[in-house]
């Protein structure tokens, strides 16, 4: 990663052709970065002695090392230097190197960069720290709050995980834990001035939501994915109190109708709001406020509507609002009053005006009389999201072959692969596809088969994500993607009736799993389903390098198939696995590789309670956590549930009855 | 016996009987399906809670098998004594509740979105009239509760008797050539061919089924169109 290092004196900056390039990673060692600096500096300095005289103006005292409007534009000039003075004093190096390391380390948001970087030496260890504005935590019991704040004190931004991906299918008690208020309390003392948190999966109350919008003045975003435990009336007094507020996304939570028109609640003044995401919301809301709440939002690019908006309100809304650039258009679907007396709006104009749109979901219960409105857009679209909405193949057809820009898709099987055909013939640029089952159950009738995911394999060469579910499936087709689709990284097939072979062949889908892994060199996270055995594993142990979160359930023969996998995969960091015939000296092969996971889920396997135990004794800085089933019993002795995760911490105190920790 | 004395004297007695018995079942009770519809976390819990202890069952079966080697799918999935929902297992397919929930939802009131979508809206423009309406078909029996509707309409345009006329005398050879050569306004539509045609001209439920779009234009404008309305009198006789 090149980085170009200039010298600043003041907001002034030197010369642009006095800056140098250096490759961080390259110069990874303290010395060596050292060397390349002060060789590059000795001339500056040079220079800067000449230029010192002039422009007294432009000068300004160093920037104070609490000002944190910018990070880009800081002085990185040590103490007891310039500000004023003619003469060039030489800094210290080290504090030269840390003031230009700062500098440096600024550019580099992505957090893998980072730990790589704080591992250099203690100095670039402390200078990262100290530069690092967004925190990163994927597993909330994996670090404490105090240690997060006092590593990282100029932190602005927080993102932080809770429970395991299992627990959306209710496979988790209600109570397991993962509750905000811990990290809330600790980070209202140490950054008052927090600007953003985004939380996943995490147990978040109305008094957090108070107490959020209390402690931290300048508060701009807050992004809510899979989350419960509040309500209206917590979301009233936020919005109510963050004034500065941006952004607000509630996606895919849990919001329970306290019966308060939140929406009443923003402040009356002209709001920043950029993006309004409610989609989840399940009440209903007050449409008046929300009107005017867009009417005085003129910076509002994001607006996700509920399926409490008719599209009579959708109208008005985008209206207001032709700048937005993702919509979620609610119910789209007219109220009955609507329809009688009023003249028809004209929709086909209002999605005609929305010139920037590029992102368009919602139709949460679609009249598909009113599809034609959005051909205006189409065009324009890269994102589309019709995951709620039962249209037909001949309903889709008419939107999805003037979607030629279209980059993700999410729809319902109900297209059948009638639907994925023409899909697959427009949408050249596809990266992510996603077919949901509109009838969840087992033994559903499936409406896509391995036809639809050989269109799609054939015509969308850009791939890089699918999630499928279906009932039936081919190892051929299967394997035509893993040819096909050399960008896939994301593989996730949900064959929805168990243990379901290749419904051609009869065989087990192992040599179309296989296929994937070894074809697919950028494979990253997988799911597998259908009638495997441990030859499926064994592919993923040997080819599977890349693969970092593996889901498994209902597959395999006996424990060879998960140690395959343990000691194949060294980048594995998420492995859940249910209903699979996995236990104890499987269980005991990975050892040597826990610590690099982030978690471990094994439920309805074959593991046992002394299994566990011996892992828990054997490392530890591992949390073991065994969660009984609901019923007190412990057949044969075998653990319904085991979570287990890394942690600085130690041993959690918020764990429900049902929860033992080893 | 109470039954059906009730029965016989229409008393309702069945509706007021008090018995016990599963929610809308034997005891005949007309039981609100509206839970289901509202979406309220209440109704799936309860299948979940119904779910989950079949599930278990489920879940000792599926571990048994293992043990035993079998590949076989678990009893379960094929055992007939278990009610209905048996085959489903706790958390499978792996969908989210929140995203199952909607879909169970569209689905009990898709019976009722599908009558809204299966409605016939067909616009309906007036000449000279500033905007459009909207009118769905099926909530009229005949060509008679049409035309009063559309004429309350368009009560603020229409001059003249032709919302007394009724689009039944339409049929009527002598009359038709009075009004389009009146400059009353006549109805017209635009059928599945693309061609417009006077409205009256066929039954009412072929109409209902083949009209796309409605017209109200002058009499006078409306000439073309009558040879073939006439031919179509005609050949009915």
């Amino acid at each position: 990663m090149v980085v170009r290092v200039a010298m600043r004196d003041g907001n002034r900056r030197i010369s642009s052709e006095m800056g140098t390039d250096v490759d961080i990673k390259k110069d990874r060692r303290r010395h060596l970065l050292s060397d390349t600096l002060s060789l590059s500096f000795s001339l500056i300095r040079h220079t800067m002695a000449d230029q010192m005289s002039d422009d007294d103006e432009s000068r300004q005292s160093p920037q104070s090392d609490l000002d944190f409007t910018s990070n880009k534009a800081r002085n990185c000039i040590a103490t007891g230097s310039v500000s004023g003075h003619p003469e060039f004093r030489l800094p210290y190096p080290d504090q030269v190197l840390e003031n230009v390391l700062e500098n440096v380390l600024h550019f580099l948001p992505s957090r893998r960069d980072r730990n790589a970087a704080s591992l250099v030496c203690k100095s670039w260890y402390r200078v990262e720290a100290l530069t690092r504005s967004e925190l990163f935590i994927g597993n909330c019991y994996a670090v404490s709050p105090t240690r997060a704040t006092s590593r990282f004190p100029r932190a602005r931004a927080l993102h932080l995980k809770g429970k395991p991906r299992f627990a959306d299918f209710n496979l988790m008690p209600p109570d397991w834990g993962a509750h905000f208020n811990p990290w809330l309390l600790s980070f209202a003392k140490a950054f008052p001035w927090l600007e953003k948190v985004y939380l996943k999966r995490m147990s978040v109350t109305n008094d957090d939501l108070a107490t959020m919008a209390e402690s931290f003045s300048g508060f701009k975003d807050l992004v809510l994915v899979c989350c419960d435990g509040f309500g209206t009336s917590g979301l009233a007094i936020f919005v109510s109190k963050c004034r500065e507020l941006r952004v607000l996304d509630l996606i895919e939570s849990e919001v329970a109708d306290d019966e308060t028109d939140w929406i009443s609640c923003f402040p009356e003044c002209e709001s920043q709001l950029e993006s309004l995401i409610f989609d989840c919301v399940e009440s209903p809301i007050n449409f008046e406020a929300l009107e005017k709440l867009v009417a005085r939002s003129p910076s509002l690019k994001k607006l996700k509507l509920n399926r409490h908006v008719s599209i009579g309100q959708l109208y008005q809304l985008m209206v207001q609002a032709p700048q937005v650039t993702h919509l979620g258009t609610g119910s789209f679907s007219p109220l009955e009053v609507d329809m009688q007396d009023d003249q028809e709006p004209d929709y086909v104009t209002a999605f005609a005006d929305c010139k920037s749109l590029v992102c368009l979901s919602g139709f949460r219960e679609i009249v598909p009389d009113y599809l034609p409105a959005v051909y205006p857009i189409c065009a324009n679209l890269t994102s589309l999201n019709f995951s709620y909405a039962n249209i037909t193949a001949e309903q889709l057809k008419p939107i999805i072959s003037n979607c030629h820009k279209l980059q993700v898709f999410w729809v319902l099987d109900s297209i059948r692969d009638e639907g994925l055909q023409a899909v697959a013939a427009t949408c050249k640029e596809l990266r992510e596809l996603r077919v949901f089952p509109v009838d969840a159950r087992e033994d559903s009738d499936g409406l896509v088969s391995e036809v639809g995911l050989q269109a799609i394999s054939e015509d969308c060469r850009k791939l890089q994500s699918i999630l499928y579910f279906c009932q039936r499936m081919t190892n051929a087709a299967v394997i035509a993607m893993s040819k096909n689709c050399p960008d896939l990284a994301v593989f996730r097939l949900c064959i929805m009736g168990r243990h379901r072979p290749d419904h051609v062949t009869g065989e087990p889908m192992d040599d179309g799993f296989g296929a994937i892994v070894k074809n697919c060199k950028k494979l990253t996270r997988l799911a597998v389903s259908g009638l495997l055995t441990d030859k499926a594993f064994e592919y993923i142990g040997r080819y599977g390098k890349l693969v970092s979160t593996l889901s498994v359930a209902f597959a395999g023969d006996s424990d060879m198939g998960l140690k395959y996998v343990l000691e194949g995969c060294p980048q594995l960091k998420k492995l859940e696995i249910r209903d699979s015939p996995f236990g104890d000296a499987a269980l005991c092969s990975g050892l040597h590789h826990y610590y690099n996971m982030r978690f471990l889920w094994m439920s309805s396997c074959r593991v046992t309670r002394q299994g566990c135990q011996q892992i828990a004794c054997a490392m530890a800085r591992l949390v073991v956590e065994v969660i009984r089933s609901a019923d007190e019993e412990d057949m044969d002795d075998c653990v319904e549930t085991l979570y287990m995760y890394r942690s600085l911490v130690g041993p959690r105190n918020d764990a429900p009855k049902i929860v033992t920790i080893l | 016996m109470a039954n059906v004395l009730g029965a016989e004297h229409d008393l309702n007695f069945k509706e007021t009987e008090l018995c016990l018995g599963l929610p809308g079942g034997a005891g005949g009770n007309e039981v609100d399906n509206s839970p289901k519809n509202t979406g309220k976390r209440g109704f799936s819990e309860t299948v979940d809670l119904k779910l989950n202890l079949q599930a278990k069952e489920t879940g000792m079966d599926l571990n048994k098998n293992l043990e035993n080697g079998s590949r076989e799918k678990p009893v379960s999935a094929k055992d007939p004594a278990k009610p209905p929902a048996k085959a489903q297992v706790v958390g499978w397919p792996p969908v989210r509740s929140y995203r199952k929930n909607v879909m169970a939802n569209n689905k009990s009131s898709g019976e009722e979105s599908e009558k809204a979508s299966s409605a016939a809206f067909v616009k309906v423009s007036m000449d000279g009239a500033p905007y459009l309406r909207k009118v769905d078909l099926k909530m009229y029996k005949s060509y008679q509760e049409l035309s009063d509707a559309l004429a309350k309409m368009f009560s603020s345009f229409t001059m003249g008797n032709y919302g007394s006329q009724g689009m039944i005398d339409f049929m009527n050879e002598s009359k038709l050539m009075d009004l389009l050569n009146s400059s009353d306004y006549v109805p017209t539509y635009e059928d599945k061919d693309g061609d417009w045609m006077l409205v009256g001209d066929v039954p009412w439920q072929m109409f209902v089924d083949s009209c796309k779009r409605l017209r109200i234009m002058k009499g006078s404008e409306a000439i073309g169109l009558a040879p073939r309305a006439m031919e179509k009198c005609k050949s009915r006789g």
